[in-house]
């Protein structure tokens, strides 16, 4: 049995079989793996009985439920209005600067993606941006760059 | 004579929830549902529907499961305060939700948070875990648990928020059906804000006289505010609610703002010169708590174009109106910007946003007129020229 199969098994004997348990299924193949790739929602859907076209379709639906490969950390910069207003556009230059990838990209070696989100529900303290589940309300470029340098001497 | 605007404590205050719900589980549920109808509590999740007759509904239906659910999805641009709640007193939430399935005969509770909102999910599930004990103590049957969203802001909608939970794509159905008729699961469901289970809870402490004191006639109590764009104050603050927006503006503004948005992406936009006549509430204009002030140095085209962007992005895409509606309404702002199209056409893309009023089947598509003429309206010159 291949890894993700694994993985797909333990959760459906986890959450249970039932329809109601693929959001969060599907929430922890991403969250361990980063993305569904076409194989853990074949998995998926052979577990719960479900059409992987099923399947597919429902994760689509999600912004989080990523179906294209993305790094370890996802960077995701809250774009709506007051993140706009104060200064949203000069955190991801910051960002893609210091990662040499464009919004939408993911570095080579995998390790970061970079995204935009709407409103992140921060908005008196903006601009903010998520790291995967973390929060960082309040940034500036000199901020962001501290974060960002930290994120890189994690593994 | 004008009310200053009054700061209150109901939602934030600590209390001891256990005794409240003690107290409110000596009587019985017609008692404290015809209080809560009696206080005048209308749902803070921005549609405004008398929470009293919700639970009474819910409780008049015969079923052999019967759900609760706490709307924490809140994706509305501009609010916040769901948040804060759940991070200063998420015991006074469960405590509300175990009070909502008292009243309407339910054993299940669930929470809908945000994925966007995940780090509150070991501390909410601490408090829960303690929760449990409790009720288990008091020989209550009540069980709670968290459903994550996956950054979907229609899922706020109840009945796409439902679809999600039953492991669906976010499309909200047909109404009726109500949910508190063939809710989660075909169940009766009662589907309530964070906020409004928190103020039901108070009201099981306190009666109905007090909340229904605040406030004016079709607006009674309190509520709580998000303000954030152009204030020297952005932040989170619970207001007794009937204040007119010159006085929400004296209080907050920054001296020079322009406009207000109220009620988020899905509300509407006030100018200057409308501030005092214009009262914020259910008999003037209704907010689920965002309220964004922008100052003279904003372009309220930029403004206009990023709620668009929003709706356009979150659309479910389900129904034609709002599908098509947000490009085309996007892209012919634009084209009218650039001068591709003459200033005219904003009197037929407002025809556009009116039939989306008409015809799109949810709150979503429905909303999307509201900051688009009553931007138009106010700024036709900043969105032509
Ligand atoms: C597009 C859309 C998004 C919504 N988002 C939320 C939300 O995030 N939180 C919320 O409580 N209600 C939201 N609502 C309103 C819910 O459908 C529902 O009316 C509300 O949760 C009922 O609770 P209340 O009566 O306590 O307000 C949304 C409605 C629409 C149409
Ligand atoms: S109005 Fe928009 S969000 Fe609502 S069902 Fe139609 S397409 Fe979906
Ligand atoms: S607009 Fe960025 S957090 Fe709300």
């Amino acid at each position: 049995m291949t890894k993700i199969k694994e993985l797909v098994k333990e959760q459906a004997e986890k959450h249970g079989r039932a329809r109601t348990s693929l959001m969060p299924i599907l929430q922890e193949v991403v969250r361990s793996e980063n993305y569904l790739s076409e194989e853990a929602m074949e998995a998926i859907a052979e577990e719960l009985d479900l059409s992987t076209a099923d399947v597919f379709g429902t994760a689509s639906f999600y912004t989080f439920l990523d179906t294209v490969p993305r790094g370890k950390y996802v960077i995701r910069v809250c774009k709506t209005i007051t993140c706009h207003m104060k200064g949203k556009d000069e955190i991801i230059r910051t960002i893609s600067d210091m990662l040499k990838i464009k919004l939408g990209e993911t570095t080579t070696d995998k390790k970061f993606s970079l995204l935009q989100a709407n409103c992140l529900g921060w908005c008196h303290k903006g601009p903010v941006m998520l790291i995967n589940d973390e929060v960082y309300p309040e940034i500036t470029p000199e901020k962001v760059t501290e974060i960002v340098n930290q994120y890189l001497k994690k593994g | 004579m004008e009310k200053q605007i009054k700061k209150v404590d109901l939602i934030f205050g600590k209390v001891d929830h256990l005794a409240i719900l003690d107290a409110c589980f000596k009587r019985t549920r017609d008692e404290i549902i015809l209080d809560v109808i009696d206080s005048g509590l209308r749902g803070r999740g921005g549609a405004g529907f008398p929470t009293g007759l919700k639970w009474k509904f819910a409780k008049n239906e015969e079923a052999d499961q019967k759900y609760v659910i706490c709307n924490a999805d809140e994706g509305e641009p501009g609010t916040f305060k769901d948040r804060e709640i759940l991070t200063q007193v998420p015991e006074k939430v469960l405590a509300g939700m175990a009070l909502c399935g008292y009243c309407i005969g339910a054993s299940e509770g669930y929470i809908y948070l945000r994925g966007e909102y995940n780090f509150l999910l070991p501390p909410l599930y601490k408090a829960i875990d303690e929760f449990h004990q409790k009720l288990k103590k008091m020989n209550f049957d009540f069980t709670i648990r968290i459903c994550s969203g996956s950054g979907a802001y229609v899922c706020g909608e109840e009945t796409a928020l439902m679809e999600s939970m039953e492991g669906r794509r976010g499309e909200p159905r047909n109404k009726p059906p109500f949910p508190t008729s063939e809710g989660f699961l075909g169940k009766p469901t009662s589907v309530n804000n964070v906020e409004t289970l928190v103020f039901a809870l108070m009201i099981g402490q306190e009666g109905p006289t007090k909340f229904k004191e605040m406030g004016t006639f079709d607006s009674r109590g309190s509520k709580v505010f998000s303000v954030s764009g152009d204030t020297p104050n952005p932040g989170i603050y619970e207001l007794e609610l009937g204040m007119t927006l010159e006085q929400f503006v004296e209080e907050f503004g920054d001296g020079d703002t322009k406009a207000v948005q109220v009620g988020g992406a899905s509300g509407f936009c006030v100018s200057r010169k409308d501030f005092k006549s214009t009262l914020i509430g259910f008999e003037g204009i209704p907010t689920g708590g965002s309220m964004m002030l922008f100052n003279s140095s904003r372009s309220m085209y930029n403004i206009l174009n990023d709620y668009l962007e929003f709706m356009e992005e979150e659309s479910c895409g389900q129904c034609t109106p709002c599908r098509v509606g947000c490009q085309q309404l996007l892209k012919g702002i634009e084209a009218v910007k650039k001068g591709i199209k003459p200033p005219s056409y904003l009197e037929d893309l407002q025809k556009l946003s009116d039939t989306m009023r008409i015809a799109s089947k949810c709150g979503l598509g429905q909303s999307v007129p509201n900051p688009f003429n009553s931007i138009i309206n106010n700024f036709r010159e900043e969105i032509i020229y």
